[in-house]
């Protein structure tokens, strides 16, 4: 699923709460059976986050990334997971060297390996495109489509209606914390999408 | 041991990133050897008798050097968002604050047992005291680290964050600085191991006590 919505929505607090970073004011997070009050260790352990923020460090190469991050969420085979990953994202020949010398893009695509690492059933997608550039854009739209998507639950928010489009099955318009429209794809098309968000933004 | 494993693995993070740059233990080190040197040259036109104030002297600039780390410890973590990446692992709050809580202590303990030789040949003291010092620089490091850590992590959500640590910090090491400086004092002079027990004693309890407290109070501080 797909969210978009005008700046203040609610988008990254939401993913915020989802993500058990932040507390809500009301109400109650439930993943997977587990609610994120009762049992928070359980709730993170089901779930991935990229954000517009990388949440990685920079000091470390980003084989050291994965490893440390391999540690915290008990993977197992960690050294052939990350092998695998880094692959799949096209960093095995830069793993050795620090994160703060990759590209915005390669630092990106490390954002997304860190996120699946562990396979969690839940992935968080904060504005992951944002401060992408169109190749790396096109980029991470093809690999979160290879990333064994179908196997999990996806929630995206982002600006871009295009990619709002074109990535989710499910696609909400997000306004002042209330999803105040959905639809599901072929129902909706992107210009149908920019129509339903002009009338609930300008509403805002 | 699960546990465990964790917290070496927090504390292996951050050693390895530390020894890529080596910012923050340099300008500790230097910043260390600078207190020592001023007021070493300070009290050498003044006072007649330096070891009387070398306890003092040593603590100065265990504590603001480590201060200098300390303010480092979390600011790092949170501008590069990595901070929440941490938050987001599945691993209870407080294995996060003892990793973070021991590679602290770690970083202050490695910058002092540099600077210690030096301090003993600027105060003119004996080597024969630098193993005893040391020990005193491991308790009072570990007391140092326990609640700094702690107001570490409360500080990155304040905007005068590096001004708002040493401000919230230094009140409450007190207890920690007086037992680290009279059980330095104590092996400078050279007294009987029976003397400075209440010191020692003192200083461990302070250590305990502290990181009982921040290891509970931590789950609080870094929770939005």
């Amino acid at each position: 699923m797909t969210l978009v919505g005008p700046n203040g929505a609610g988008k990254t607090t939401l993913m915020r709460i989802l993500a058990a970073l932040s507390r809500p004011t009301a109400g109650r997070v439930v993943l997977g059976g587990c609610d994120l009050a009762l049992d928070p260790t359980s709730v993170r352990r089901m779930i991935g986050l990229v954000s517009h923020r990388t949440l990685l460090y920079d000091d470390l190469s980003g084989e050291q990334n994965l490893l440390f991050y391999a540690r915290m969420y008990d993977v197992t085979q960690p050294r052939a997971r990350i092998e695998e990953l880094l692959r799949q994202m096209g960093l095995w020949e830069r793993r050795r060297d620090p994160v703060s010398t990759y590209s915005r893009g390669m630092q990106q695509r490390l954002a997304i390996a860190r996120a699946v690492l562990h396979s969690p059933s839940v992935l968080l997608l904060d504005e992951p495109d944002a401060g992408l550039d169109r190749h790396a854009t096109e980029m991470l739209g093809t690999l979160l489509r290879q990333t064994d998507l179908s196997r999990r639950t996806v929630l995206m928010t982002t600006h871009n209606l295009e990619h709002a489009a074109a990535w989710g099955e499910r696609i909400g318009i997000l306004v002042n914390g209330q999803i105040v429209f959905q639809a599901t794809r072929p129902a909706i098309d992107l210009t149908a999408l920019r129509a339903q968000y002009d009338r609930y933004a300008s509403s805002a | 041991m699960h546990h465990l494993h964790k917290v070496l693995a927090i504390v292996a993070k951050d050693l390895a990133a530390e020894l890529r740059t080596r910012e923050m233990l340099s300008a500790m080190f230097v910043f260390a050897l600078v207190v020592i040197l001023i007021f070493n040259f300070a009290f050498e036109l003044r006072a007649e008798d330096q070891q009387t104030l070398a306890p003092g002297v040593l603590w100065v600039a265990i504590t603001f050097s480590g201060m200098l780390g300390l303010s480092r410890s979390f600011i790092r973590e949170q501008d590069r968002g990595s901070l929440e990446g941490l938050l987001l692992t599945p691993v209870d709050r407080g294995v996060i604050f003892l990793g973070k809580m021991l590679g602290n202590a770690l970083f202050i303990t490695v910058v002092d047992l540099i600077v210690l030789p030096v301090f003993v040949v600027l105060f003119n003291l004996s080597g024969a005291l630098i193993p005893q010092l040391a020990l005193a620089i491991v308790l009072g490091t570990l007391g140092l680290s326990g609640v700094g850590t702690l107001f570490s992590a409360m500080a990155i959500h304040t905007r005068a964050r590096e001004i708002l640590l040493p401000v919230l910090l230094f009140p409450l090491i007190v207890p920690v600085i007086i037992s680290a400086v009279k059980l330095s004092a104590g092996i400078i002079d050279n007294l009987p191991f029976a003397e400075i027990q209440q010191w020692f004693s003192l200083l461990l309890v302070f250590d305990i006590v502290f990181a009982v407290l921040s290891f509970i109070f931590f789950d609080y501080v870094v929770e939005e």
